[in-house]
């Protein structure tokens, strides 16, 4: 039983800690997409600006003195939330609407993309350097563990505070977007807009508007995942250009364009990645002595230092197989 | 336009003259060096995105292909791994390897017997995971044996020209492999499989250290032309030294650039270059014309990466150290979109001008973003706010914004770049 504990520790909480980043990400990867049609790289960058916005006003809060029952970090994020939507509504008005006014095409836009890329990385290092930040220097980091009630366990399963506050947060979010997406007009008008938009302009709908809800939404959903990403490790200028890519797999997995498809997608990949680098060993070391064969120490699909390949694989088998992703995605 | 194209290289070449008179001799012969190579590799891309549009985002993977490449060629044999069982051991991966592939392969080609559907599908997954489990388990001992043992496989010894040469033939076949999978994909798409590539290349050449030495670098690696080191020691100054050390270098480095721009400007002018752009403007139309679009498209993908190795190769020959974790995909990928965009997509003399120009950006700005700091930092200490803290470290960062910026600008205001790709009409 307590390999099965293990694995749970490992396989079970830090896929579904890893897959709640990759789908939020992953959301605002595939509503851009949907509405704007360009695969939008800057998209890490976002959400690494969005943790170093709550980092700061993490630090503000604690000098001011003020103390919270729980991480700093989590309160203040609806404040960064909102910065970093305004933040995204500018970035695009500088940056992506005289290229989109102009008619430029969308690989165009790409470019730009790797050009705000560059610029966000860029101020975040001028102003913050290339070391690394936590959240937890004044205040400690909680663990839960929970005791098993079963016979024989020693092992307990264990999470951080983060780590829970991260995925029911990733689960009201969910739910709050379908309830946008399906209930309200403007939610509506979105998914119009993502089908056809010539389409849904013809029907009277503001696609200006459209345009930019999706940069609340997603700069906003980008700075939700960026803070919990610094918060569940630590926080650094190069912090999501790693994982921009599992973000993207993420998308292009569900079918880019489909906002469920980036949330199966999250967790699927997020789901892989710990499999694969999960060591089999532990888990069949009980029964060692029926197995015909040595087992090995070491028994891991891939060795850790390739967790990032486990995602691109899947990317890759999916697009041979079904080139438009699990749910089927919109094209250019 | 032809004026045009003169005025800004005359420019660029007096803004070379005015950086090497500040940095000096030494100095700007290294930047030169190394922005010919950089020019290289913009050509590379400017076939790929330019002629053929095709969005290559790995680079990187690429130039570190290249690099291994004249590591391996070139650096002096390892006896001690030659002597012990370390090859026969690697052998017997390579056979499980190529066993492997050859069972893949198999599966793939199962429709003949009559196994079809959902039986392919599953036997072609049955036959990828024997296959695997079959090369890990002769590849994990052998890595553990060498390891332990020699440290890692060393070099051939050989000629760096032919190490340069070998970067070339590995990125092609490796742009073959990526080419066949993803070049059937849609532009974002293939974008993002690029990086992929390119990053899952970066993990195995950084992690195989019995291959590559990994993150404890390899160095030094031998210069097709006399080394500063022994032009010292036929009696050559120190200072003067470095000069001709690096002037020979540039020399053949501006040979292989001069042959292979000839080349590939001969072939844009050519019917092969004619179907590249038909293709490119819309592939739908060329093909109803009988192109065969996607061979084609490999083609020019292939052709592209191959420079890209060899420009990658010489890098690191110049640069003497082979080092895995130097490779960044800003200064190995998007610093040369930026140098082919901003120089102007489609036209080799515009990749090449704005290869020059954006490697001297890059390189500057870090000096020149230092002074500013230092400038500032005086101010704000003369105000009573104390200095700028690591003024060093900061400085560095800023040519990535500079990077950033300038693309922005260039799309915004000259989308296609400095010196535009000429379209040609018959009257």
């Amino acid at each position: 039983m307590n390999e099965l504990i293990f694995f749970f520790n490992t396989v079970v909480i830090s896929g579904l800690v890893l897959g709640s980043i990759y789908a939020l990400g992953a959301i605002g990867i595939t509503l851009i997409f949907g509405i704007l049609r360009f695969a939008h790289f800057a998209h890490g960058d976002m959400m690494t600006m969005g943790g170093f916005i709550s980092f700061l006003l993490a630090a503000a809060v604690t000098a001011a003195g003020i103390t919270a029952p729980v991480a700093t970090g989590f309160v203040v994020l609806p404040v960064a939330m909102v910065i970093a939507a305004v933040l995204a509504l500018g970035i695009d008005k500088g940056f992506y609407a005289p290229l989109r006014a102009r008619g430029a095409r969308p690989v165009t836009l790409l470019i730009a993309s790797i050009g705000v890329t560059l610029i966000i990385q860029g101020l975040i290092r001028l102003f913050f350097g290339s070391g690394s930040y936590t959240f937890f220097e004044t205040e400690a980091k909680r663990l839960f563990r929970l005791e098993v009630p079963l016979p024989d366990v020693t092992r307990t399963i264990n999470f951080t505070e983060p780590q829970l506050l991260m995925v029911v947060s990733t689960a009201l979010v969910v739910v709050a977007l379908h309830l946008f997406l399906t209930r309200s007009r403007l939610g509506k008008a979105m998914r119009a807009m993502s089908d056809n938009a010539d389409l849904a302009q013809v029907s009277g709908i503001n696609t200006k508007l459209v345009v930019r809800v999706t940069w609340i939404i997603a700069g906003s959903l980008a700075c939700m995942a960026g803070t919990m990403l610094a918060l569940d490790v630590s926080l650094k200028p190069d912090l999501a250009f790693n994982i921009v890519l599992p973000i993207f797999a993420a998308a292009i997995v569900g079918g880019l364009g489909q906002s469920y498809g980036a949330i199966a997608g999250g967790f699927l990949i997020g789901f892989a990645e710990t499999l694969a680098i999960f060591n089999w060993s532990i888990l069949l070391r009980p029964m060692r002595d029926a197995l015909p064969f040595d087992l090995p120490n070491n028994l891991a699909v891939v060795p850790t230092e390739y967790k990032l390949t486990v995602a691109f694989v899947i990317l890759v088998i999916v697009l041979l197989w079904r080139p438009t992703g699990i749910f089927r995605g919109a094209s250019t | 336009m032809m004026q045009r194209s003169a005025l800004l290289f005359a420019g660029l070449f007096l803004l070379f003259v005015a950086v090497g008179w500040v940095l000096g001799a030494a100095n700007i012969t290294l930047l030169l060096v190394q922005s010919f190579a950089y020019a290289l590799i913009a050509l590379g891309l400017n076939i790929q995105w330019g002629y053929g549009g095709l969005f290559n985002f790995g680079i990187m993977g690429f130039l570190m292909l290249g690099g291994f490449a004249v590591t391996f060629i070139s650096y002096p044999i390892n006896a001690a791994f030659w002597d012990s069982e370390g090859p026969l051991l690697l052998a017997r991966a390579l056979a499980a390897f190529a066993a492997g592939t050859l069972l893949v392969f198999g599966a793939s080609r199962a429709h003949h017997l009559g196994i079809r559907g959902g039986w392919k599908t599953a036997l072609t997954v049955v036959a990828w995971s024997v296959a695997y489990i079959v090369y890990r388990s002769q590849i994990d001992p052998a890595v553990a044996y060498i390891e332990g043992g020699a440290g890692w496989i060393g070099g051939l010894g050989l000629h760096p020209v032919l190490g340069w040469a070998f970067g070339g033939v590995l990125a092609a076949g490796v742009a073959y492999i990526v080419g066949r999978i993803c070049l059937g994909l849609r532009t974002d798409y293939l974008a993002i499989a690029t990086i992929g590539i390119s990053e899952i290349i970066r993990a195995l050449l950084k992690n195989m250290d019995w291959l590559t030495r990994g993150t404890l670098t390899v160095s030094p690696i031998s210069w097709p032309t006399p080394l500063p080191q022994e032009l010292q020691a036929q009696g050559i100054g120190i200072a003067d030294s470095f000069v001709y050390a690096r002037l020979g270098f540039l020399a053949v480095v501006i040979v292989v650039l001069v042959g292979l721009f000839f080349l590939v400007e001969r072939a844009y002018g050519g019917p092969w270059g004619r179907m590249m752009r038909a293709i490119r403007d819309n592939h739908i139309a060329a093909a109803s014309m009988g192109k065969d679009v996607t061979a084609r498209q490999l083609e020019i993908f292939i052709l592209g990466s191959v420079m890209m190795g060899i420009g990658g190769a010489i890098l690191i020959s110049f640069g003497q150290i082979y080092d895995p974790s130097s490779y960044q995909p800003i200064s190995h990928t998007f610093l040369i979109w930026v140098m082919v965009i901003v120089g102007g997509a489609g036209n080799n003399w515009g990749a090449v001008f704005g290869a020059l120009l954006i490697y001297l950006t890059w390189m500057i700005s870090d000096p020149i973003a230092q002074a500013l700091f230092t400038t500032i930092s005086s101010w704000t200490s003369d105000a009573g706010w104390g200095p700028i803290p690591e003024i060093q470290s900061r400085a560095s960062q800023m040519r990535v914004l500079v990077l950033g910026l300038v693309i922005t600008v260039a799309l915004r205001f000259a989308p296609r770049g400095l010196i535009p790709e000429v379209v040609k009409r018959e009257a």
